[in-house]
């Protein structure tokens, strides 16, 4: 039952990512285009609540349900790895038009060729996590 | 009502929904990071035993699977209930663009030249969707985050490392779209 909340807000997130058109590969070639602002106002906005919310989270010192804090915490300090990591993961998703959150939406969607892209990027995951001392970080 | 729903939502009530979906799953005690889930996925299928990254309590992580079952389903619902079937309505010089790339004008949420049974079953329609998932994959655990961990609750942290990250993604999204497609299509 604890965890009935997380798959309502999955199921919120996957029509939000459905009917909002973030799901579509055309959708993200017009982004890569800069030929509309749907793609832009969607992050934009979701990014101006973002930052709004979390500096009332940390000025109010606000707590989840639990009672706890809620913590922040800061992504280690890197060039290499997130301008190397992020530029391989944009590769990708102008090439299959879909990151991991729209790649299963697709697939409840109807679009079951997604589950390629989906397989395949369980087996990125698998390959970087078998390299990863290899990698410069 | 009904019509409204069915119709394209708006970017600034999407946006601001996916807003409330981060709060809420920080509120919940969790943090909203989507690609999070494929380690967690390795790591449930034993990749622990023989490589360190998998190995860790992925159980804590079943919040997240069960975030992505719900995800899934939205998509059905979006699909079975909130759909008023009309094509995608991307901009015209989008539409004349893809053209070129022989990708036809949009009769549903995705082009069939890449996700029809017929185009998958080709071995270079197949390399498109497996080659890009696999950069997905491995370059989202590499950067340490996907579209939501980064562009969505680290930027709106003012983590610099999600700036960068979403920095590598126009670049590489960028470099796809220009200079790596019209090469393969």
């Amino acid at each position: 039952m604890k965890f009935i909340k997380f798959l309502v807000l999955g199921t919120l997130f996957g029509i939000v990512m459905a009917k909002s058109e973030a799901m579509s590969w055309y959708r993200i070639q017009e982004m890569f285009r800069f030929q509309a602002f749907h793609m832009y106002g969607i992050i934009g906005v979701a990014v101006v609540l973002g930052v709004i919310g979390v500096a009332l989270i940390k000025k109010y010192n606000i707590r989840d349900f639990h009672g706890n804090p809620i913590k922040f915490h800061p992504k280690e300090k890197s060039i290499v790895r997130y301008l190397a990591g992020g530029i391989i993961f944009g590769l990708g998703w102008a090439l299959s038009g879909a990151c991991p959150g729209p790649m299963v939406v697709n697939i409840g969607y109807g679009f079951f060729t997604m589950a390629i892209v989906f397989f395949f990027a369980i087996v990125g995951t698998y390959l970087y996590g078998y390299f990863k001392d290899k990698l410069p970080h | 009502m009904l019509d409204i729903i069915q119709q394209t939502w708006s970017w600034w009530f999407s946006g601001a929904l996916i807003a409330a979906i981060m709060f809420m799953l920080l509120f919940f005690g969790q943090s909203f990071g989507f690609s999070a889930n494929l380690r967690t996925i390795c790591s449930a299928a034993g990749c622990g035993k023989s490589v360190k990254f998998f190995d860790f309590n992925w159980k804590s992580q079943i919040w997240n699977l069960v975030f992505l079952i719900g995800a899934i389903f939205g998509g059905f619902i979006a699909n079975q209930f909130l759909s008023d079937g009309n094509p995608i309505a991307i901009s015209e010089s989008t539409i004349s663009d893809l053209s070129k790339l022989g990708i036809a004008a949009p009769t549903s949420a995705q082009p069939p030249e890449l996700f029809s049974l017929n185009a998958v079953l080709s071995l270079k329609g197949f390399l498109v969707l497996a080659i890009g998932g696999l950069l997905v994959g491995f370059g989202s655990r590499y950067g340490g985050g996907c579209t939501s961990g980064h562009a969505i609750s680290g930027l709106s942290d003012l983590q610099l490392p999600s700036l960068i990250a979403v920095i590598g993604f126009f670049i590489g999204g960028l470099a796809m779209t220009f200079l790596i497609m019209p090469l393969i299509f």
